[in-house]
């Protein structure tokens, strides 16, 4: 009983340290970036993945304008119905990625990266929180 | 005594083990109905690593190219929600330099300084919409006319429209600051005098 009173603190310690630890290593149903678009007008027809548009590093880059403006991207997700043969021909996503300004179409798996079978969406919107909250990517279980 | 230490110390392991073993059933924190905040993550989980956000296939090869949100995002100015980047003040403080025109690197904005004042029914503080901060990023002709009809009194609005992503939540809501963040628009430091109650 003499022992000094800072050991059982050091237990204690120990303890919620790991509660830390165990805390901080639960893995839970972690959320895509604000604005992150999903597109699947073809792909899955087309057997790639999806397409994942990044809002947050476009914009870094160019004001809304320039895309939304003069490129001509209506304001709505999947509305534009951008296939592979536009991207050829320099509309949409073409005007940049032509291999000049970013990375050119050969690079599939840098755009088409989402899970297969998720929706068109704009991922985490108000919407989808609010109103369809099931609306989820849910990935088909594909061969 | 120091059997207590040590059974204090083989607690806190099977505290750990079961931890993780909880953290493997995967039990969602969304799913908890008491939890705090429901739709805000905590800071640990915001900006999170491509492979594990949910719409990313982690076994996409292109994760291995592609920029992780939290590197390019840390660096920029803070904010409360969406991104959890204040874009509107980045932008000020010239912490990204995002360019104008596709063609033209040197094309500069002239933004439009003019502020409307929209009278609100509720007992919110009435919206203050500063066409200075939309045109920095906007051309006129992404909201006008198909959006808003650019007449004053001609745009009739609700809540329950922006959050159905109709008129401004074309954009808020989706990529520019969510609803949650009320006063940035409600922000007018004195109510209108309503003209409305007396017709």
């Amino acid at each position: 009983m003499n022992d000094p009173y800072p050991k059982v603190n050091f237990g204690v310690l120990t303890l919620m340290v790991f509660i830390g630890f165990a805390t901080a290593l639960q893995t839970n149903d972690a959320e895509a970036e604000y604005g992150d678009i999903v597109m699947n007008n073809y792909s899955d027809d087309g057997e790639i993945r999806p397409v994942i548009f990044p809002h947050w590093f476009h914009r870094i880059r160019y004001r809304c304008k320039v895309c939304h403006s003069d490129l001509g991207f209506k304001l709505q997700a999947g509305a534009n119905k951008i296939d592979m043969l536009k991207i050829i021909n320099g509309k949409f996503c073409g005007a940049c990625h032509n291999g000049e300004v970013a990375w050119s179409i050969e690079n599939c798996d840098i755009c088409h990266t989402a899970k297969s079978g998720s929706p068109t969406q704009v991922h985490n919107s108000t919407i989808q929180i609010l109103v369809a909250p099931k609306d989820k990517a849910k990935p088909k279980t594909k061969k | 005594m120091m059997k207590t230490i040590n059974s204090v110390l083989v607690f806190s392991l099977l505290i750990s083990v079961f931890g993780l073993s909880v953290s493997g059933n995967n039990v969602k924190a969304a799913d908890n109905p008491n939890k705090f905040y429901r739709f805000v993550p905590p800071a640990l989980k915001r900006n999170p690593p491509l492979a594990t956000d949910g719409i990313h296939d982690p076994e996409s090869p292109g994760l291995q190219v592609l920029q992780e949100p939290k590197a390019a995002l840390k660096v920029l100015e803070k904010g409360k929600s969406g991104n959890y980047v204040d874009w509107v003040k980045s932008l000020q403080k010239e912490e990204i330099k995002p360019f104008y025109d596709l063609n033209d690197k040197n094309a500069k904005v002239s933004p439009m300084d003019l502020k409307i004042v929209r009278e609100v029914k509720g007992s919110m503080p009435d919206v203050v919409f500063t066409h200075r901060q939309h045109t920095q990023w906007l051309d006129c002709s992404n909201c006008h006319p198909d959006i808003f009809i650019p007449q004053k009194g001609a745009n009739q609005m609700s809540m329950a429209e922006i959050m159905l992503g109709k008129k401004c939540g074309v954009c808020h809501g989706k990529v520019a600051f969510p609803i949650s963040e009320c006063r940035l628009c409600h922000s007018a430091k004195t109510k209108a005098k309503k003209t409305s109650k007396k017709k």
